[in-house]
This record gives structure tokens, C-alpha cells and sequence, in this order.
């Protein structure tokens, strides 16, 4: 289906709406995408982006995802890190696949890839 | 930076770090007069007088770090591209960045992935107002994520994913249409 207009939209959002009701969840993972100048330069808008496309498409319910600026690790960009409780990993040298790798390995399946691990905070 | 897309995202990343809730971005081609004007508006916390003279220093930044290098880095591209950069700002009011290029210019990055640029933004950040607007000489289209959330009933973020695609969708077919008027 050809995406041009709103109503397009509002059916896309019912049809969505229908299948997920039951499924209201609290959030338990944060994804940080840092998004300073740096990041921007090295690819963090298509790093965040395919977060974001692999989030929809495995319709996950307890994920939150925002963006913070630059926190001076400017060579490791693009980073991102996931926050559950009291851990936070920070992951760098991103690519939009290894991202979406990310959310598959530890965002669903709670197994951090330890090879793209730049900074663990427990 | 490879597109001007990416220039309008860091432009607007400090517009969300200023506090702003709404921030407009106006695209404007004019073919005949061969310009591209940029115009970045936020209703954010602004900048004293003082602080205005420092930002196009790339030493200069109002965060914890040594370097701040978005807006050299713009106005380096404008004056490659035989434009210029301007901002106004005031305290409590916000700040307005335009930047001109010459539309043919051999330095000019491609306008880039709009798509992607405002649905990272608006998926992040749903209780700010973004408001895009796109004109290419007669034609013109507007894009705002406060309209969009009240016609979509989206709330939070977690409600944008289902439709983030389509909205995405819906923007590059909108993008692509204007772009015939050029």
C-alpha cells in the first residue's frame, strides 16, 4: 500500500491498535543514542533509525528509546547505551547492523555482546 | 556532514537541549534566484549577547566538554557555498538560526534523508512540536508532529512505532512530490 495521506495513517495505527491491547507493558530497557555533532557525523541518525525499525518490527513493549548529546568519547561514535536498573553498557563503533543485533542479543535475549562493549556501570 | 539533513538534525539537537517545545524548520528552494535558505526557530531558553558572539567558535560550547563544533561547522558549509549564516537569539524567547547556500553549488551536500531526520527526533522526543515546512519555487508542504499525534491519538513514545514507518513513508512521498516542482 502507497503511503499518502493521514487517513492511510489512522488505518495503519487501528489495525496496530487491535492486535496489541493486551499487551500494555512498563518499560525495562532504556536505549541511549548520543547524539552529538560527532555522532550525527558518524552515523548515529541511521544507527538510531534501525533501533527504531527493529523495535516495530519485533513489537517490543518494554523499550524506551531516547538520545543524549555528546559525552566526549568522539572516536568510539556512533555510541549507544542500554540502561536496565542499576546496569548500563555503553557500546560503540556502531553500524546500523550491529545495532539491530544489539536489541535482538540483549534487549531481548539479555545476552550483551561483549566484543562491541566499550564501558560497563553497575 | 554528507547530507544537509543531518545539519538540520544537529541544528535541532541543540534546540531540544535548550528546552525548546516547539521548533519549526523551513526548507526553501528558490531555483530561479538559485538559493536554498535554511531556517531553524526554536522556542528554547536563547542566549545572552555574549554568548551569541562565541558560538561560532569551535572552542566555544555552553555543555561540559571543550569542544562545540555544529554551528562552525554550518557556517563553514554556508560560506563554501557562497551564502551566509545568520542567528538571533534572546534570552526566554528562543533563537532563530537561517543559512543560505547557493543552490548549484558544487559544495552543497544533497538535502539527504528528511524522513529519517524528523522521525528520529519525533519518536524520542513526541512532546515537542516539530514543525517542517518544505517549499520549492510555487509548491510548498508542511509537515507537524503535534497535528500528527492528535489525528494519530499518539501519547508516548511506545505509540509512534506502529506508524513510524508509514509516517516515514508518508514524508518522502510528500519530499518526492515537491522535489518535481524544481
Amino acid at each position: 500500500m502507497k503511503i499518502t495521506s493521514i487517513d492511510d495513517l489512522k488505518k495503519i495505527k487501528e489495525e496496530a491498535q487491535k492486535s496489541t491491547m493486551l499487551r500494555e507493558g512498563k518499560a525495562d530497557y532504556k536505549v541511549v543514542v548520543y547524539m552529538g555533532t560527532c555522532g550525527i557525523a558518524a552515523g548515529a541518525r541511521q544507527t538510531m533509525s534501525s533501533i527504531l525499525d527493529e523495535i516495530s518490527k519485533r513489537d517490543l513493549k518494554n523499550v524506551v528509546v531516547t538520545q543524549a548529546g555528546c559525552i566526549g568519547l568522539c572516536d568510539r561514535e556512533p555510541l549507544i547505551s542500554i540502561e536496565k536498573e542499576n546496569e548500563k553498557v555503553l557500546y560503540g563503533d556502531l553500524t546500523p547492523e550491529k545495532a539491530r543485533q544489539i536489541i535482538a542479543s540483549h534487549v531481548v535475549n539479555g545476552q550483551i555482546i561483549g566484543e562491541w562493549v566499550v564501558h560497563v556501570e553497575r | 556532514m554528507k547530507e544537509l539533513a543531518l545539519h538540520i538534525l544537529d541544528i535541532m539537537e541543540n534546540s531540544i537541549r535548550s528546552h525548546a517545545s516547539k521548533i519549526s524548520v523551513s526548507l526553501i528552494e528558490d531555483t530561479k534566484a538559485n538559493l536554498i535558505t535554511l531556517v531553524i526557530r526554536d522556542n528554547g531558553h536563547g542566549m545572552d549577547q555574549n554568548t551569541l558572539t562565541r558560538v561560532r567558535d569551535p572552542f566555544y560550547t555552553g555543555q561540559k566538554k571543550r569542544v562545540g563544533i555544529g554551528i562552525p561547522l554550518l557556517e563553514q558549509l554556508t560560506s563554501l557555498c557562497r551564502g551566509n549564516l545568520t542567528i538571533t537569539s534572546q534570552p526566554g524567547q528562543g533563537t532563530c538560526v537561517k543559512a543560505t547556500f547557493q543552490r548549484d553549488h558544487i559544495d552543497l551536500p544533497p538535502i539527504g534523508n528528511i524522513p529519517e531526520t524528523l522521525m528520529v527526533l519525533y519518536a524520542s522526543h513526541p512532546d515537542i512540536e516539530i514543525e517542517y515546512e518544505h517549499i520549492v519555487n510555487d509548491g510548498s508542504w508542511s509537515f507537524n508532529t503535534k497535528k500528527m499525534s492528535e489525528e494519530l491519538g499518539i501519547r508516548q513514545s511506545q505509540d509512534i512505532f506502529p506508524v513510524l514507518q508509514g509516517i516515514k513513508e508518508w514524508i518522502q512521498y510528500h519530499e518526492s512530490q515537491i522535489q518535481k516542482g524544481a
